[in-house]
């Protein structure tokens, strides 16, 4: 599951001075960065698709217990079982049942960060059920036993030497190759035996339509629709957020999802599954069953200043275009989703105990809410996050368990001396006159900082002066 | 689990919903024409590395036989009720050299295995194509199943030019997907791939290693 984030200074701080991984971070960034805009270079026609964007998710969200009534209604009369689950226990409960009445004791699986975030692996396997990832990035993640640092390119953070490194050690009948064909194709041949011999296959979902009872999976790799395709039972599991309408609002969120994370037109794979195997059809799952995870979205959903927060579609954009997330990587977050996404909706999900200090990750550039292509205004949704952190006030869980009475006595000193000029002034003077004596140190500010030296003469003595000389 | 699908649904009744306005307007769908979409799903289709070789009916058949000669494809999965099947039929009974011809014709169940290992390549039909993106539309059915464009290293589809859309948005209303989904519906654009070893793409990594798109003319746009 995710680390909790007790020391994510001290993660961030290790990240830093790792100067391998911060530049494939950046290398990595810049490329998506610069596909990304190949297709948003008009400035006017990406704010016409990302207000169509998120009109869309916000009119489903808008109706949202409606419309996951009518996609059940609708995926029970496909034939698609669904079970909801208020927590990740309940959620992984559910997929272990499904697993157990088939009597199974290995499952394959595509890539999926709701599995992430409830930790489905770990609970699987130590219920005895065996799990693999088939996702590339994602098995090589398994393999290594790491996690991932990116929610769209799980292994982002892994060279090529790493990965041959890996492959010579747990392939030994195969030489040592840094080829990206040969190591792929190595993958290829394990992951094929365990498609072809696994009964059951899990996957997440990109997009839910209420009006067919549909599930949108996007990929390139092909893996997603081997799980969803192959195995007799597909178990899909996701959040209750993802559902749309209709179909015809589909085709622009696919456009903006697939342009935004990687600059790609479109994926090589969009697999719409809306039944399981019909009568006389001759493959496809036996099984399929919709676990609907709830986990702390409907009480993001219920606080009003925080509800366009499940617009989100996961495209990662906002992370990609995050200086923050460039210099630290994904791992210092410690949780499922990083970057400005995560440093919103886990301290939203955790509450602001565990995750506050993650508010400290941002920059407030406004990077972030330039790209998302359903218009999150993320830097405002921190900002007020970073309110809430220090001043109880509004409804998020632990609201205030940031605040420090050293700091807030330093503001209310500072405000009041302010509100007074002579007696700034007098303190100003003072401060001058004994600049050299003054604290060099301030830290942590001044842990990584050089400390300005004060002034000679304060500004305003400087503009008195030169206006006296003008004149 | 009833009782979680009760709490949950109450929580967001009980919420307030705001629905936020936005000042956008749907993009009007670009008015291309026939050569406009077969140029553009030419170049998208190619940039993703899969390959069009434009043909008509008449020659599908020859233009097949030799483009799998050259990939030495032994084995070719089809559906032997389809229209190009009974053209593949008659080539072979006029002499030309076609790999066997696979039905699939049972559960996946009963042969599995031989479908993963021996199956070098299958041949499927489309519901249309994508122009912008540069995608093929399939409903795979009870003739065509989903893995026929899947587990075959090599997939080879026909693509009739009149059924050659804009956009997917387009498609999808002019087809009415939305009456009757099929059990899966795929947009295929271009062969399996991964960027996930160090951002370098990688062919094939499940799915098919190659795509081959048999683009047939309009006869009728022809003449006119
Ligand atoms: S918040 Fe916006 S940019 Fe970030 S992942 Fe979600 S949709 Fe993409």
């Amino acid at each position: 599951m995710v680390t909790k984030t007790v020391d994510f200074s001290a993660r961030a701080v290790e990240a830093l001075h790792n100067a391998r991984l911060r530049g494939s971070f950046r290398d990595a960034m810049d490329d998506l960065i610069r596909k990304r805009l190949d297709h948003f270079r008009d400035e006017t026609l990406f704010r016409e698709l990302s207000g169509e964007g998120a009109a869309i998710r916000a009119r489903a969200l808008s109706r949202l217990p409606e419309l996951l009534e009518q996609l059940e209604r609708k995926l029970v009369s496909n034939g698609i079982t669904v079970h909801w689950a208020e927590d990740a226990a309940q959620a992984n409960e559910t997929v272990l049942k499904i697993i157990r009445a088939h009597d199974s004791r290995r499952v394959i699986k595509g890539k999926s960060m709701v599995t992430e975030e409830i930790g489905l692996n770990d609970f699987l396997e130590t219920r005895n059920v065996e799990v693999l990832e088939s996702d590339l990035g994602e098995y090589i993640l398994q393999l290594l036993d790491e996690r991932p640092s990116h929610i769209v390119m799980p292994a982002i953070h892994k060279t090529k030497a790493q990965i041959a490194e890996l492959f010579a050690r747990k392939f030994p009948e195969i030489p040592y190759t840094e080829d990206v064909d040969t190591l792929t194709a190595t993958a290829r041949r394990v992951l094929r035996d365990a498609f072809r011999s696994t009964r059951i296959g899990i996957s997440g979902v990109n997009f839910m339509v209420a009006e067919t009872g549909t599930l949108c999976l996007v990929e390139n790799e092909g893996n997603g629709r081997m799980c969803t395709t192959i195995p007799d039972v597909h178990i899909a599991v996701t959040g209750i957020e993802k559902v749309v309408e209709k179909l015809a609002d589909v085709p622009p969120l696919l456009a903006l999802l697939t342009r935004s994370a990687t600059g790609q037109p479109i994926t090589t794979y969009f697999n719409m599954i809306s039944s399981p195997r019909r009568e006389g059809e001759k493959d496809g799952p036996k099984e399929v069953h919709l676990v609907l995870v709830d986990n702390g979205r409907s009480d993001i959903f219920a606080n009003p200043d925080f509800q366009e927060t499940l617009r989100c579609i996961r495209c990662g954009a906002c992370i990609n275009h995050c200086p923050v997330y460039t210099r630290i990587g994904g791992h210092s977050y410690g949780t499922t989703y990083p970057g400005p996404i995560g440093t919103v909706f886990a301290p939203l999900q955790d509450g602001l105990k565990e995750r506050g200090e993650l508010l400290s990750a941002s920059t407030l550039c406004n990077a972030c809410t330039e790209v998302c292509p359903v218009r999150i205004p993320l830097a405002g949704l921190i900002n007020r996050l970073r309110a809430e952190y220090a001043a109880p006030r509004g409804n998020v869980k632990d609201a205030g368990s940031g605040r420090s009475w050293k700091e807030a006595m330093a503001w209310k000193l500072w405000s009041a001396v302010y509100a007074r000029p002579r007696l700034y002034q007098r303190l100003l003077n003072w401060g001058l006159k004994h600049r050299d004596r003054l604290p060099r140190e301030l830290a942590p500010w001044s842990d990584s900082r050089a400390m300005p030296v004060i002034a000679e003469k304060s500004l305003h003595q400087l503009v008195r002066e030169k206006s006296e000389a003008d004149q | 689990m009833s009782t979680a699908r009760e709490n949950i649904l109450a929580r967001l009744r009980a919420a307030e919903t705001q629905a936020p306005t936005f000042d956008a307007e749907p993009q009007p769908p670009p008015e291309w024409g026939m050569r406009e979409k077969r140029l553009r799903f030419i170049e998208r289709m190619e940039a993703v590395r899969a390959e069009v070789i434009e043909t008509s009916a008449d020659d599908l058949a020859t233009v097949l036989a030799s483009w799998l000669a050259s990939r030495e494809v032994r084995s070719l999965l089809h559906d032997p009720g389809s229209r190009w099947a009974e053209m593949l039929h008659q080539a072979i009974a006029d002499g030309a050299e076609l790999p066997e011809l696979i039905a699939f014709n049972r559960e996946i169940e009963l042969w599995k295995r031989s479908l993963f290992d021996n199956v070098d390549a299958a041949l499927t039909t489309t519901l249309g194509g994508i122009a912008e993106t540069g995608s093929l539309m399939l409903w795979p059915s009870a003739d065509e199943p989903r893995s026929m464009s899947l587990v075959p290293p090599i997939h080879i589809a026909v693509l009739e030019e009149k059924q050659l859309y804009a956009t997917f948005a387009e498609a999808l209303e002019q087809q009415q997907w939305a009456e009757a989904m099929p059990s899966n519906a795929l947009l295929i654009s271009g062969p399996s791939k991964s960027a996930d070893i160090e951002r370098t793409l990688a062919y094939g990594v499940h799915g098919p290693k190659e795509l081959l798109v048999l683009l047939l003319r309009d006869e009728d746009e022809e003449a006119s």
